[in-house]
């Protein structure tokens, strides 16, 4: 099965995604234990894609799929911003945050020990962020 | 969204933290915590009937642990959902900010920290 949804890049707009995650998951009957981190997830990357990629610009949209099978969960998240390269991330140390008393940069850290894949991808001339998270 | 309410418990303020905290409404908190140890050192954040919260949500309790510690001001938090406190564990920041289960024990923690 394969859910869509898009949105314009908007902070407001986030309650909507998670609340289209949370009704696919139930729906699915995905563990309620484990929900909450996947919603997480998905959450942190488009907070990600409309700040940093496409600078809260309302003109421009997200497209979030999401391709439900037996044996795992793919999220695949669309934009035309600016596209990010995965291999140049430096995971932070939280001695380093904690001391910059930065009050953020933690998104992507907490979406990598959730999701047991992720890719950062063009096609088509857009940006492709690729979650996936495996069915045990 | 996001409600935050203010009450005194003797030396402590406690903020009372409702909804869901995102990256649009983190910027609440912050001014809400900023504000309430600008007013006095001790604060205990009952999270009781929080719902959700994200890094933008992390990153505002962690922004205040080097100023805890260099101006001996004491943040304790309480009451979180089993799913809220598994988003502070994932990162570790269970064992870096001081997390109680009741209300009682968020102020005698300030009081005695």
């Amino acid at each position: 099965m394969t859910y869509r949804l898009k949105i314009s890049c908007t902070k407001d707009r986030l309650k909507e995604i998670r609340q289209f995650v949370s009704d696919i998951l139930t729906k699915h009957r995905f563990p309620e234990a484990e929900s909450n981190k996947v919603i997480l997830a998905v959450d942190e990357v488009c907070a990600n894609l409309i700040i940093h990629s496409n600078h809260c610009n309302p003109s421009e949209t997200l497209q979030l799929s999401i391709e439900y099978d037996a044996s795992r969960i793919v999220f695949e998240i669309l934009d035309h911003g600016e596209g990010f390269n995965l291999s140049q991330y430096k995971e932070p140390s939280m001695d380093e945050l904690i001391k910059s008393k930065r009050k953020g940069g933690v998104g992507l850290l907490l979406v990598k020990r959730i999701m047991d894949d992720i890719q950062f991808i063009q096609r088509s001339g857009k940006n492709v962020c690729r979650l996936v998270k495996n069915l045990s | 969204m996001l409600n935050i309410e203010h009450s005194i418990e003797g030396e402590v303020s406690v903020l009372q933290v409702t909804g869901e905290i995102d990256a649009s409404s983190s910027i609440f908190l912050d001014e809400e915590v900023g504000k309430a140890l600008e007013k006095g050192a001790k604060i205990a954040v009952d999270l009781s009937n929080l719902e959700y919260i994200s890094s933008a949500g992390l990153g505002v309790f962690m922004s205040y642990i080097s100023d805890l510690e260099a101006k001996k001001m004491t943040m304790v938090l309480f009451g979180m959902k089993e799913k809220v406190f598994q988003v502070f564990q994932i990162l570790g920041l269970d064992q870096l900010l001081t997390i109680v289960d009741t209300k009682e024990e968020a102020i005698k923690s300030a009081n005695d920290l």
